[in-house]
């Protein structure tokens, strides 16, 4: 399984790039996180971190299929 | 039309007042969230808000539908600045009209409160020092998931 990685804010600064291409063996967000983070050792997931799959909030759990775009978010900070 | 909206420009206030106006209501609250000077003793001089705009406005949207649900107000609307902004300028601002105050105050409140926990928008500080951070960094770094 193929998928696309987009880092933002301070992930996008822990990976060191800000999307990339994952080819996993992993299928939920969570096993292509601990993926990137085997590959990326500055990326932690903080507890309140968020991930959307192809535009839509999703959950750590959210089953993944090919050419998905995976989104990290680092804790949130608006208003 | 968005009723919750992104802008990377100085947010124009009397225009979003205006779009509030409705002759049913006798209430009008507006919150505007502003650029401080300081934050956990350090001098801030700039923020830089980054913002994921598809997401942001889906959610936006949504917390509004909620606000407009769960207290019966009229109207409820918000723009959220991204990008680079000095002291005192506007980050971001709600606006609800609704008959009566009591659930104007209560869904503003409603709405800010959710829209900074929900929102994929993160918040750069820039310090006198010359430094630049991400805030919630220091709190999440003591934060970590076990393993």
């Amino acid at each position: 399984m193929r998928v696309k990685v987009r880092y933002f804010a301070a992930f996008r600064d822990d990976a060191g790039c800000s999307e990339e291409f994952v080819d996993s063996a992993g299928s939920t967000t969570g096993e292509v996180f601990e993926q990137c983070r085997s590959r990326h050792p500055g990326l932690h997931r903080h507890q309140a971190s968020m991930v959307a799959v192809n535009d839509e909030m999703a959950q750590w759990d959210t089953p993944l299929a090919d050419g998905d775009e995976v989104l990290f978010f680092p804790p949130v900070a608006g208003g | 039309m968005n009723r919750f909206t992104v802008t990377h420009e100085t947010i124009a206030l009397d225009a979003f007042r205006r779009g509030m106006d409705d002759p049913s209501c006798g209430a009008y609250v507006q919150f505007e969230g502003r650029v401080r000077n300081h934050n956990e003793g350090q001098p801030v001089l700039r923020l830089e808000y980054e913002i994921y705009e598809p997401l942001a406005v889906k959610e936006g949207e949504r917390i509004l539908d909620e606000a407009l649900a769960r207290y019966g107000v009229e109207k409820a609307a918000a723009e959220h600045r991204g990008g680079l902004m000095g002291l005192e300028e506007v980050a971001v601002v709600v606006g609800v009209s609704a008959a009566h105050r009591d659930e104007a105050f209560a869904a503003c409140r409603y709405i800010i409160d959710e829209l900074k926990i929900r929102l994929p928008i993160w918040k750069k500080e820039h310090y006198a020092s010359g430094e630049a951070r991400w805030v919630n960094c220091q709190r999440c770094a003591s934060a970590h998931d076990p393993g």
